[in-house]
Formats: C-alpha cells, structure tokens, sequence
C-alpha cells in the first residue's frame, strides 16, 4: 500500500520517492534517514524511515511537518553471485520457475520479498548449481502459487515436454507450496512415459533468510532431477532438520502444515526415496522405466468443483456448484459419506447428467461406500467412490479425465478410476507415516 | 594496569554501554514462558545449517559471511514447556507481546527518552547460530533519554526492544548445540552515547541504568538476566564491543584490558610501517604453502594427533615482516593470539606461530625447515603461522590469518569480541555494519498511542520506595534500603499489606537476618511458597503465641513437614499458645530451686548465669522480656 494522504502530499511536494535520504522535522523531534515504503499495517500518518543505524522508525507527520529531500536514493548494490561453473560433461537440467517463496528474491531496499522474474534470479539462492549440471533456466510464470490455473499447468507441461525433446536429463519445476501439490497431480496425468524425472520443489522459509530451506530443496531437487527416476515427484524437507530431503509421488503428496519446513507428506504411500547431501536413495516402488513414447495429454476441463462436506451445509451451495460444474469431487466424511439433505440434491445432478466422486476428508485411507446404508445409497444412484486418492488430486483427475473425454462422460469415469500415475494404491500399509525422518528426541536414535 | 583518569583522557578513551535486561514477561513472539529448562526429557533435537544472505544493502554482512565460513551444523534443543513452533523457525511470529510493549515504554518514560510514534521490527543478521531464523528481532522504541549519576550526565542513544538468543549449550567440533529456551525472552536494550571517560564512571552508570530497569518489576533478577556489551575506543584506534558482560563488577576490569589491547595494535602498526609492511606486501606472500611432509615425524602432540584425522594436512602461510610481533611479553605484543582468533572461525583450535617457536614437541630442525620451504630467511624479521586440519578447513583458517595480518597495517580493527570471566575478551566476528538489518516483514508496525502511555502503570523509584518503607513501616534506612534493594520488597509489602500488618520491623528482620542465618543450616524455602509461609508465623507470633526468638523454631519446622501454623507451632515445641505466665514461674522456680547455694553466695549477681539456664529451658516458649523481669523479681524474692 503507497502513502497516502500528508505523507503521500509532504513527500510529493520534497520531490522526494522511496529510498531518497529525506529529513524529517515535526512538534517532536528531528531525525535523517532512507524514505521507506509504506507498511500495509502502518497507520496513515506514519512515515517510515532507516536510520544510520539501520532501524526503521515510523514517525508520525502533520501537515507542519517539515520534510526535505537531501539525496538521491542509492542504486541498489546488489553483486551478482559468480556462478560456479564444473567441469566436464555435465547433464543438462532444466529449471522452470512458476514463482512462490523458492524463487523469490528480496527487495534489499524494502526488505519485501518478490517473484524472480529472470532466469538469473532463479538461480540467485544457488549459484553453486552450476557445478554438478548444466543449468537451463527458463521463467514460465511469476506467481504466487494460490493464483496457479489449469493454463500454467499446461504451459508448464509443454515446457517440461520441450525441455526432454532439447536434450534435458530431467527438470525442476519451481514452485510455490500452497498449490504444489495440485500442479504436481497435474503434471502427473500430462506427461506420459517420461525420460527423466520431473521434479517439483519449492520452499518454506524465503530465501532472505538465513535459515531459509530454499538453497537445500534446490540442492536436492536437482539431484533428484539427475537420478534414474522417470516420474513426476515433489522433492521437499523429511524432518524439520537439514538433513534429510523427501522424495514424494506427485499424486499421493499434499501439503499437511502451514509453516513448517516438513509440511509435505505422502498420504496412503510410502515416500519414493530421499536425498542426503549428495546422495539420493531410491524406493523399488518408484518408476524407472517407461516403455511407450513419450506424449503429452495436456487437455483440462475446468468444469470441475471440490467440495466438503459439513455439518448443517448449505443445499443452495450444493445446487449453485452443480450449475456450473460439468463433475464435483465431493470430500465426505468417514468412509465417503455426505448429510442426508443433500443426497436428494446429488441425486438430481446426477439426474441432470453431472458427475459426482466421492474422496474422503480424512485423506488417510480410502473411500468405502459399501460398508453404510448411506454410502450404499449414493453408490446406487451412481456417485463414482474415489478409492484413496486425495481430495484433491480426485479433483485435478476429474478435470484431467473429462479434458480427456470432452464428450463422452463414461470414459471420463472409466479413466477417473484406473491408475494412471500411482494416484490409486492397492494397499496402504500399517508403518505408513513411519518413514518421515522425525526430528531426534534427544538421546534417541534416529531411523 | 590500573590507569588513572588523566591517562585516560590522553588516550582519549571512550566507553559506550549497551545494557540488556530480561523481561519477566511471556517470550516476545509467542506465548512460552520467559523461563530455563533443565534436563533432557521431552527435549528434541533438529540440525540446521545457516547460509550468509545479501544485506539490504546488497553487500553479504562481513560478520555473517565470517561465520558462514565455519558451515557450522547447529543442533537446536526444543525444550517442551518453554518452546514451540516459532522458536524453532518453523512458525512465523505471533504480534508483539504487549506487556512487554509497555514495560519498554515505562522504562522509556523513565529514562526521559523521546519514543518514536510507530514501532517497527527488524532483522539482524546473526548467523552464529544463536536465532533459528539467523536473525535477531530488534525495534527502536525511544531515542535521546539521560542517566544521571555523581559522575555527571550520560546521553541515552537508543532504547530497544529486541529477543533474546538461543542459549549455547555445547561447543563441539564444527557442531554447536543450542537450547531453545532462551530464544525470545523479550530484552530491553538500553544503549548510552559513546561518552564515558573512566571504567569507574561505565560502571556507576551501569548500575544507575540497571536500577531503572528493576523499578519497573517487570524485569528478570538473577545471574544472566541481564548483559552488559561495552563499547571500547581510544584514538587513533577504533570502537570494539565486547559482548556478553553478566558480572558488573568486572567492567572496569574489561574496558581497562581493552585499552591496553588498543594501545599494543596501535604499536604494531607503527612498527609494521617501520618495517615497510604493505597490505600489497602481505597479500603477495599469501599463499597457502602444504608444509605436510615437514611434521611426518613430529614429536608434538598436537601436530601428531591433528594428522591421524582423515584429510589433515600441516600448511602454512608467510607473514612477512611480523617477527616479534605475534608474542612478546616484554611490550605486551599479542598479534598472535589475534590471529588465532580469526583461525578459529574456520573451525580449528588454534594455529603455531615462529614467535612460540620451536616449542610445543616443534623443534628447531623443523622450524628451520619451515623457513627453508616457505624460502624465507630464518635471521630477517619474518615469521609464519601454520595448522593441522582438514584440509579445506586448515586453508580457510590460513586465509582469516592472512586476513587478520592486513588488519594489523589499520591498527585496531572494528569488531566484536566475547567478555571472558578473567576480564579479557575474545574474537567473535567483525563489526556488523547497518546494512545488517533489513524490516522483519512478519511482525506488524505497532503505533504507539496516547491512550497506550495514559494507561501505563506509574513507576515508584527505589528511593521514593525506601522513603515510604522508612515513613510507613518504620523501618529504618538500612533495613529499608536492604529490603528494597535486596528485591524483598514485593514479599515485604505482600506481608505487611496482610497477615503482618503494623509489623513491619518484625518482618523486615525475618527477612533480613532470620532468613539468611536458616539459609545457613540448609533450610531454604522456595520465594514462591514464602508469602504463605511468613505470613501465618508472623501473624502468629504478634499473637503472643511464641516470642520472636520462636519464629526461626517454627519455620524450621515447616521444613521438617509441618503442614500449618498450628502443626509447626506444636511441633517446635512452642505448645498449643507458648508457656504462659504460671508455666514460666513454674520453670524458673524448678531452676531456682535447684541453685539455692549458687543464689546464696552470688545473691543478685548470679542472675546473669542463671539466665542463660532459664532462657535454655524457655527460649521460644515465651517473650525474653518477659522471662526476663520473671526471673528477676523472682531472685530479688528470693535473695531478700
């Protein structure tokens, strides 16, 4: 948020903009220093500025107040990090930004974190990528991943697709983690019979920090990306230590924590495998062959909603997604179940020609509507259990499966409930969970 | 060396102090509490490493990038009742505590400073591992205050309000353990203008700031609740601050330590020029020589030792022109220990230098061989450093003494140093500049308001407190002074506000004499219980039910079980209300009776011995007083 109002006014008639050297004389006091940008929770009468002494101090002007300009602001210093070059043949890795926290970079005048916009901002946390691989960088988008669409899953897609044909051995996919998962799913059901791994990461903590786990993640991924591995994985932290790196299946993975570095789990899957330092170790469960040809199937139909179930929900709700969806995944309670005023509403959609699957909201396990007379029903009047694929990635293969079948909805059923990419476990197994690297108790031993 | 003030001030000495006091508050950022954590139950370790960022200004921090050098592994301990999420980092931070909000301001307004309209949070690059975040949160809360002492006046530059840091544990090799703790314990910074003069005057001032602080009963008593840094310069040298001074007796000691350090670089230097030592000199010779194959056979301990590790290597660096210069106790020359400090960095013990030469199982052969393959000459003014290391560790601390040589060519490098307990002080990192500190984005501005500083709770100075102990308690100064300035005067005003109303000497004496000799034979009580405890014995005590000599025999009981007053009482052997007139007759007619020949011969002059024997039967059981005038007229009876 700019400065408004007599700030916005007693800095327009200084000539003066952010990062000038301006003094400041009110009733109260005087003071010298760099115009900062307005905070969004600054009040708005509050001018902010750095002092000599690198604080910020938010100071409060009137219409009284005395505000000149005394320097120019100084053009930002920043070095670029050399990168490190290595020797020898070095595997080509592709690096495709879409924006987040792992690919953002701090405004050092402002202290704001923004969106790499070029291919050397991408590399800018890890300039020593360079030594193990032959970089290609290349910035497909520069959001924050809540604004991710189908469209730069797809534009994503194609780059991965392209990369593979120039002679990339893998890539990385950077990427911001709120909507990972889902773009991971996405990217799973596009890309068939893949060369190489594709490699989703991003990062937790920003890269201005020290204790930033972007440098590490990218570290890993990259190693992951030069593995044997020929499917699309999320690569993040195992623990909440700098120790181990996961290696999860981009269908089976969702993000399970709002902060910590360890947010990422594979639900009903074991991981695939893990990186520690420079050594990468890989499950027998993950795929490393692939026999057909490489084919992109990029094709999405957004006409898809997610739903949740909850006590006392809203038929309207209901009725004004079915409107507009062409299928819903309704996450339900328990073993896929949903309150009994809305089965008549189902009902009807299912009627009018819409598909409805049924996931589970306790993401753990899988749907079963054979066990309760209430799951029996739905089942009759055809609601398509989703076995134990997440919620959400049930919704990115709904889309998915009826871009496939544009006009036969059938077949996009019959595709929604085969595997296609590790989505559909036939077995969940009682350690699952047991191969999260758990920070240490002290004096305990680790795994 | 103990100077005196005009030594001093041809020196041109210049002291700043940054004092930094525990809130007794919630942590800053969350909601655990401001306490330590002993023992390891519950405690789970998570490895973390830290990487040097660009400062805001776009440069990598000079202090941060010498710490990164180390690619330290740090273990963090999160402690289960005193840590969460957001110490570990793996949480952002809550809003800012507010009570310790207004403690600052209190402090602030005490301390006559000028507060500025909206409070806005940074990060300080620390990549020692001491902050998870490898920041530290700090926000400038008031500027410009004063402190007056005998001494005269002293200008307060700043008053922040920052976090505490992890608490070190463990130092291990290229490891370091912190507990978490610590970590967000609220900190008053308290900061004063760089204008003292005499060690003598940095610790009166100290002392008038510290009194301040604990007007406000809000902050942290006890070793380690609160740090002094101070901040060093005299001319022609440069300000280095020495962190992490807990004892305030020690800083005179520490600042005058400090002069003498300035004054021997600065006679470096000039010797350095006079040897025509450049920094291009230095930098030409800095190459990292592996002199390995010189110590296979080497009979130190050390060198052996340091090679059996996978990797070491013995290398070496010139240092040209530096002979005599690295140790010489005769004009208190140091610049080795200097060098060794910086070699530290990179994670190895210490480093060899020719001043200490041959020595240490090094012998002359070997020394000699040194200067053969680094082809320098044994009888010019040169001398050499070397380590055994890992290799890539051994490298990266030659390049800090090469480093550390330069510096010697500016005199008195800027940096900060670690106070040790023997009032010395040791290498940390160089000075942080501004560029260190860049908005912490996760915490929001919090404006100061009229209604925040009407609110704040008004603030009694300890000497307003002694004058209305002395008026309303009739304590006299000593005692009150003591009460107060010993902290027992929250305990003191909890007793006389109720159960030990109108007895203020009693309870000032219990606490100030009673207490301390039981403290003597092991009987302590926990200061949280004691309130409840006193309370009742001196209630009872103003009863008459046990004179005061009886108060030490029931708190005594207390610690020996007794559940209440009546419970001690009896088990003190006080009966149920202490012996009352006909007993204490009864008991000394027994004594009396028993000494008729004594009593005889001595007639009113054997009443001193013979209250020794009645006081032994009576102590605590009645009122010396009265014990007194009993057996007085009873032997004046007797005697007639």
């Amino acid at each position: 948020m700019p400065y408004t109002g007599i700030p916005l006014t007693l800095i327009e008639e200084a000539g003066a903009k952010e990062g000038d050297r301006i003094s400041l004389k009110t009733k109260d006091r005087t003071a010298e220093g760099v115009l900062m940008p307005h905070h969004d929770f600054s009040g708005t009468a509050i001018i902010t500025l750095k002092l000599d002494t690198g604080y910020n101090m938010g100071i409060k002007v009137a219409a009284d107040t005395i505000l000149k300009k005394i320097a120019d602001a100084k053009p930002p210093s920043v070095k670029p990090v050399p990168k490190a070059v290595g020797k020898g043949d070095r595997p080509i890795i592709a690096f495709l930004s879409t924006g987040g926290t792992i690919a953002s970079y701090v405004d050092y005048r402002t202290g704001a974190v923004h969106p790499a916009r070029s291919s050397e901002d991408l590399l800018f946390a890890n300039p020593d990528i360079g030594t193990i691989c032959e970089p290609r960088a290349e910035v497909i988008a520069s959001i924050l991943s809540e604004d991710m669409t189908p469209d730069i899953w797809k534009k994503t897609a194609e780059a991965v697709k392209k990369a593979f044909d120039g002679g990339a051995k893998g890539v990385v996919v950077t990427h911001g983690t709120d909507t990972m998962g889902y773009t991971a799913a996405a990217l799973a059901f596009m890309l068939h019979n893949l060369p190489g791994p594709v490699v989703l990461v991003g990062s937790q903590r920003s890269s201005d920090r020290p204790s930033s786990d972007a440098a590490l993640n990218l570290a890993a991924a990259t190693r992951v990306a030069m593995s044997p591995l020929k499917e699309v994985v999320v690569v993040m932290h195992a623990s909440m230590s700098d120790t181990r790196i996961a290696i999860h299946r981009a269908t089976k993975v969702r993000k399970m924590h709002s902060s910590r570095r360890d947010a990422f789990q594979s639900v009903n899957a074991p991981i695939l495998g893990f990186v520690e330092g420079d050594d990468v170790c890989i499950s027998e469960l993950a795929v490393m062959e692939n026999d057909g040809p490489f084919t992109l199937k990029p094709a999405m139909d957004e006409r898809a909603t997610l739903l949740w179930t909850h006590p006392a929900m809203s038929t309207q709700m209901l009725d004004a997604a079915f409107a507009t969806s062409r299928g819903i995944v309704i996450a339900g309670t328990g073993l896929g179940h949903a309150p009994e005023k809305v089965i008549e509403h189902i009902g009807k959609a299912l009627g009018a020609g819409k598909i409805v699957a049924m996931a589970t909201q306790c993401l753990h396990g899988q749907v079963d509507m054979k066990v309760y007379s209430r799951g029996r029903e739905m089942m009759r009047m055809g609601v398509v259990p989703a076995g134990d694929m997440l919620p959400e990635t049930a919704y990115v293969k709904l889309m998915w499966a009826m871009g496939q079948e544009p006009k036969d909805d059938e077949e996009a059923i019959k595709l929604f409930v085969t595997d296609v990419a590790g989505e559909l476990t036939p077995m969940r197994r009682p350690d699952e969970g047991d191969d999260r690297d758990d920070d240490m108790k002290k004096g305990g031993e680790g795994r | 060396m103990i100077r005196q003030q005009p030594e001093y001030d041809a020196l041109g000495l210049k002291v700043g102090l940054e004092i930094h006091q525990q809130l007794e508050t919630m942590k800053l950022f969350c909601n655990c509490p401001s306490e330590l954590e002993e023992g390891d139950d519950g405690v789970i370790e998570t490895v973390r490493y830290l990487r040097p960022v660009q400062s805001e200004m776009g440069d990598v921090d000079a202090a941060a990038l010498a710490e990164a050098r180390k690619r330290l592994r740090i273990i963090y301990q999160s402690t289960p009742t005193t840590s969460c999420l957001v110490e570990l980092d793996e949480e952002p931070p809550h809003p800012v505590n507010p009570m310790a909000l207004e403690t600052v301001l209190m402090v602030a307004k005490l301390l006559g400073a000028r507060l500025v309209d909206e409070v806005d949070f940074m990060r300080k690059i620390v990549v020692d591992g001491s902050n998870t975040g490898g920041f530290q949160r700090t926000a400038l809360v008031a500027t410009e205050g004063k402190v007056r002492t005998e001494m005269g006046e002293v200008g307060l530059q700043t008053i922040c309000l920052e976090e505490d840091a992890a608490r070190k544990m463990e130092d291990r090799e290229g490891e370091v353990v912190y507990r978490l703790d610590r970590l967000g314990i609220p900190l008053i910074e308290v900061a004063t203008e760089p204008s003292m003069r005499t060690p003598p005057q940095v610790r009166e001032v100290a002392e008038a700031i510290g009194m301040m602080l604990r007007a406000t009963r809000r902050v942290k008593r006890g070793l380690g609740t609160i740090r002094q840094d101070v901040n060093v310069s005299i001319r022609d040298g440069a300000r280095v601050e020495i962190k992490g001074v807990q004892v305030l007796r020690m800083i005179g000691t520490i600042v005058e330590t400090e002069v003498a350090r300035q004054v021997s670089l600065l006679d470096i230097r000039r010797k350095l020029a006079s040897r025509g030592i450049t920094k291009q000199s230095i930098e030409k010779d800095s190459a990292v020589v592996d002199l390995t194959d010189i110590f296979k056979d080497c009979q130190s301990k050390v060198i052996r030792k340091g090679l059996e590790k996978k990797g070491s290597k013995v290398l070496g660096v010139r240092l040209k022109g530096f002979k005599g210069l690295l140790k010489n106790e005769n004009e208190g020359l140091k610049l080795g220990g200097e060098l060794s400090g910086y070699a530290k960095l990179a994670g190895v013990k210490g480093i060899f230098h020719t001043d200490e030469l041959p020595g240490y199982g090094i012998t002359d052969k070997e020394v000699a061989a040194v200067f053969a393959a680094l082809k320098m000459d044994h009888n010019k003014e040169d001398a050499w450093a070397i380590v055994v290391e890992e290799e890539q560790r051994a490298h990266a601390a030659l390049e800090l003494v090469i480093m550390r040589a330069a510096l010697a060519l500016e005199g008195v490098p800027k940096e900060v140093r670690r106070a040790l307990e023997d009032g010395t002080s040791e290498y940390m990192r160089p000075m942080p500049g501004a560029a260190r500190m860049y908005p912490e984005t996760d915490v929001p501005p919090e404006t100061i308001t009229e209604q925040m500083m009407k609110a704040l709770p008004d603030v009694e100075l300890y000497e307003e407190r002694i004058a209305r102990f002395m008026k309303k308690h009739e304590l006299n100064e000593e005692m009150a002074t003591q009460i107060v300035k010993g902290g027992m005067d929250d305990t003191f005003e909890e007793l006389v506000g109720g159960p030990a109303k109108g007895m203020g000497k009693v309870t000032a004496a219990t606490l100030l004499n009673t207490l301390p000799e039981l403290e003597k034979e092991n009987v302590v009580f926990d200061p949280v219980d004691l309130p409840k405890i006193l309370g009742p014995v001196i209630h009872a005590h103003g009863q008459g039910r046990f004179s005061k000599e009886g108060i030490a025999k029931v708190l005594r009981a207390y610690k020996m079980g007794a559940k209440d007053i009546e419970g001690a009482i009896k088990m003190a052997g006080l009966g149920g209300g202490g012996a009352d007139k006909t007993q204490v007759e009864a008991a000394i007619a027994k004594i009396l009776d028993g000494r008729k020949q004594f009593i005889k011969e001595n007639g009113m002059k054997a009443l001193k011995p013979l209250m020794g024997a009645v006081m032994e039967e009576l102590r605590g059981k009645a009122e010396g007083q009265v014990i007194n005038e009993t057996l007085k007229r009873m032997l004046e009876e007797r005697v007639e």
